[in-house]
C-alpha cells in the first residue's frame, strides 16, 4: 500500500476519473475497487442491478488501459455476451446473447469491465422505472419515490454509490430525466455518435447511449472512449475530433437562449420550486460572464406529440420481433400464429402494449398521412427551430424535469400525466442534438436538473459549459449516497 | 376517438390479445393520447419535408469481405425448441388460429 492513502477510506466515495488517477499512480488497485463496488451492487436495496457480476475480469485490466479498470454499471437493454440482458422485460428473461453491444465492448477494452446489469422501463419504454417486468427502482434520496427513467437503475446506482458511473439509453429524455431526478449528471450526445449495434432497441431513428456519472468530468471521461463510427451500425458517424476532459471556469461571451415554450407556460406546467432553482442557475451563469436571452422554438410545444407518434410507430416495427420463434418466451396455443399472439400477449408489460397499439393504430392504412407522415414533418420543424436558436444563441438550456421526484404509483394510473414529464428532453431527442443534464440544486429537498442543449457534435462546448456552471453551483450530492 | 372495434382491430394487427377490460382501458387512454397528438393537424406543414433521419448517412458501405458469422448451435442457443439445425416452430395450418 502506497503512502498518502488512508487504507480504510472508501474508496467508492472517489469519482471515477480520479479512482483512474489514483490507480494510475499505484494508490489504489483495480482489483480493489472492483471489489469494493461489486459487494456495494451485491448489497444494493434500490433494487437497482438486474445481474452482478461475480468476478473481476480474468487477468485483470492492462496496465495502460485508459480507465484503468473502473468498473461500469450498464443497462439492461445492451446485449452483453452470456450475461442476462433482458431489457426489463418478462418476454427476454434468461436471455443471455451471444454477443456483446460495441459500446460495452468499446468500454471493456478501454479498461472498463462490466460491474452489473441495471434495471429499467421495459423495453426502455418509461419516465419512472414503475415499468420494469422486475419491479420499480427505488430513488436512493427517498424511497417512496421514483428515480425517473427509463435509466433509472443506472441513475439510482450512480447515485447512490454502488456503481462508479453508468451507461445508459435516451430516446425521449431516458438519460436526462432519471439524472435529474436523482441528483446525478446525464449525457445525451449527438445521434450517431455513439454506435447503437448492440442495444436493445426502442425506437431507432431516436435511441442514443450516453454517461450516467456523478460529475461532468466523468460524463466526459466516458463519453471519450464511447464515441466512434461502427460498422456494424449503418447510422453511426462517430465524432468529429476528441471528447476533452472539461477544465473551464468561465462563461465568458456565451450566449445561453432559454425557450419560452418550455419555461412552464403553455399546456405544462413546471414546479414553482424546479423553476426556482433553475432561475438561480441562470443567474450563476450571468456572474460567470453568460447573457440570458428569451429565444423560441416555436414548434416545441408540438415535440412531445410527435414523439409519442413517431417513437410508438418505430418500437412497433421493432418489437415485431418477439414471436416465440428464435429467442425468449414461448407461449404454445395451436398453430403458428396462435404461438404468436399467446407469446406476445403474456411477455410484453402493459406500458408497451399500450405503445404497440398506439403505433400500429398511427400506421395503419388511413390514418399514416395524418399521424406518421404529419409526425415527421413537425419533427423537421423542430430541427429547424433550433438551427435558427443555434444562430443567435450558443446554447439552449431548460429545466429538465418538469417536477422532482414524484411519489411511486403517482402517475401509473394516467399515461398520458406520465408522458409528459418528457416535456423539455423530447424537443433535443426529435433534433438529434446533444443535451446534458447538471443537478441544479433542491426543491423540496430533492434534485432538480439544469438542461443545457447544443448543435450537433458540440459536446465539447456542452461539456465545458456544464463543467463550469457545476463548479459554480457546487451542488451537494451526499445525501443521495447515505439514503 | 379510438373505439372498442378499432381497438380489436389494431390488436389484431398488433398480435395483441386484449381482456374485454383491457380494450375498454386501452380505448380511453389511447383516446386520451391521441387527443393530445391531433394538435399536430393545427400546424401549416404544407411544402415542409419530412424527416426520416435526423443525421445524414446514405448508403453507408463496407468492404465486400467475408467475416466469420455466429457458429449455428451459438446462433440457436436461445430458441425455445429447435430442429434439424433450425428453429422450430408451431404448424401455421395447426389449430383454428390462421389470422
Amino acid at each position: 500500500m502506497t503512502a498518502g492513502r488512508n487504507p480504510s477510506a472508501d474508496v467508492t466515495l472517489l469519482t471515477a476519473a480520479a479512482a483512474v488517477g489514483s490507480i494510475a499512480r499505484g494508490e489504489l488497485s483495480a482489483a480493489e475497487l472492483f471489489e469494493a463496488y461489486r459487494a456495494a451492487a451485491a448489497a444494493d436495496e434500490l433494487n437497482a442491478y438486474l445481474w452482478v457480476a461475480g468476478d473481476a475480469p480474468a487477468g485483470g485490466t492492462p496496465a495502460d488501459a485508459p480507465l484503468a479498470g473502473v468498473p461500469l454499471a450498464v443497462k439492461d437493454l445492451f446485449c452483453t455476451e452470456g450475461v442476462p440482458s433482458q431489457a426489463g422485460s418478462k418476454i427476454l428473461e434468461g436471455y443471455r446473447p451471444p454477443y456483446t453491444a460495441s459500446v460495452v465492448a468499446r468500454l471493456a477494452a478501454a479498461g472498463a469491465p462490466l460491474l452489473g446489469k441495471t434495471n429499467q422501463d421495459e423495453f426502455a419504454m418509461g419516465s419512472s422505472n414503475e415499468n420494469s417486468a422486475y419491479g420499480p427502482v427505488l430513488n436512493p434520496w427517498d424511497r417512496t419515490r421514483v428515480p425517473g427513467g427509463s435509466s433509472g437503475g443506472s441513475a439510482a446506482a450512480v447515485a447512490a454509490g454502488s456503481a462508479p458511473w453508468a451507461l445508459g439509453t435516451d430516446t425521449g429524455g431516458s438519460i436526462r430525466q432519471p439524472a435529474a431526478l436523482c441528483g446525478i449528471v446525464g449525457l445525451k450526445p449527438t445521434y450517431g455518435t455513439v454506435s447503437r449495434y448492440g442495444m436493445i432497441a426502442f425506437a431507432s431513428s431516436l435511441d442514443q447511449a450516453g454517461p450516467l456519472t456523478r460529475d461532468v468530468t466523468d460524463a466526459a471521461l466516458l463519453l471519450k472512449h464511447m464515441v466512434g463510427q461502427d460498422a456494424r451500425d449503418s447510422t453511426s458517424i462517430g465524432f468529429p475530433g476528441e471528447i476533452a476532459l472539461p477544465r473551464g471556469d468561465s462563461l465568458a461571451g456565451i450566449r445561453l437562449g432559454v425557450p419560452q415554450e418550455l419555461s412552464g407556460e403553455g399546456d405544462v406546467g413546471i414546479d414553482a420550486g424546479v423553476l426556482d432553482a433553475f432561475n438561480a442557475t441562470l443567474k450563476l451563469a450571468e456572474q460567470l460572464g453568460a447573457s440570458v436571452h428569451t429565444c423560441h422554438l416555436p414548434h416545441a410545444p408540438h415535440a412531445l406529440s410527435a414523439y409519442y407518434v413517431l417513437a410508438p410507430a418505430e418500437a412497433s416495427s421493432n418489437l415485431a420481433r418477439y414471436d416465440g420463434v428464435r429467442y425468449g418466451l414461448r407461449v404454445e396455443n395451436g398453430g403458428l400464429h396462435g404461438m404468436y399472439t399467446k407469446t406476445r400477449t403474456q411477455g410484453f408489460g402493459q406500458e408497451v402494449k399500450r405503445r404497440i397499439m398506439l403505433g400500429t393504430y398511427s400506421l395503419s392504412s388511413g390514418y399514416y398521412d395524418a399521424y406518421y407522415g404529419r409526425a415527421q414533418r413537425v419533427r423537421t420543424k423542430i430541427a429547424d427551430d433550433f438551427r435558427a436558436a443555434f444562430d443567435e444563441f450558443d446554447f439552449v438550456v431548460t429545466p429538465t424535469s418538469p417536477s422532482v421526484a414524484f411519489e411511486l404509483g403517482a402517475k401509473t394510473a394516467d399515461p398520458l400525466s406520465m408522458y409528459l414529464n418528457d416535456y423539455c428532453t423530447v424537443p433535443m431527442s426529435l433534433a438529434g442534438i446533444p443535451a446534458i443534464s447538471i443537478p441544479n440544486g433542491l426543491s423540496e429537498g430533492l434534485p432538480t436538473g439544469f438542461q443545457l442543449a447544443g448543435p450537433a457534435f458540440s459536446e465539447n462546448r456542452v461539456l465545458e459549459a456544464a463543467f463550469a456552471l457545476e463548479q459554480a453551483i457546487g451542488f451537494d450530492a451526499s445525501a443521495g449516497r447515505s439514503a | 376517438m379510438i373505439d372498442r372495434e378499432q381497438v380489436l382491430h389494431v390488436a389484431r394487427l398488433a398480435r395483441l390479445e386484449l381482456t374485454e377490460e383491457e380494450v375498454g382501458r386501452m380505448s380511453a387512454e389511447l383516446s386520451d393520447v391521441l387527443g393530445h397528438i391531433e394538435k399536430i393537424g393545427e400546424l401549416d406543414l404544407v411544402g415542409v419535408p419530412p424527416t426520416t433521419h435526423v443525421v445524414e448517412v446514405c448508403n453507408a458501405l463496407r468492404p465486400d469481405v467475408v467475416e466469420p458469422s455466429l457458429p449455428r448451435e451459438v446462433a440457436l442457443a436461445n430458441a425455445p425448441a429447435v430442429a434439424g439445425g433450425g428453429f422450430l416452430v408451431p404448424s401455421p395450418q395447426a389449430g383454428a388460429d390462421l389470422w
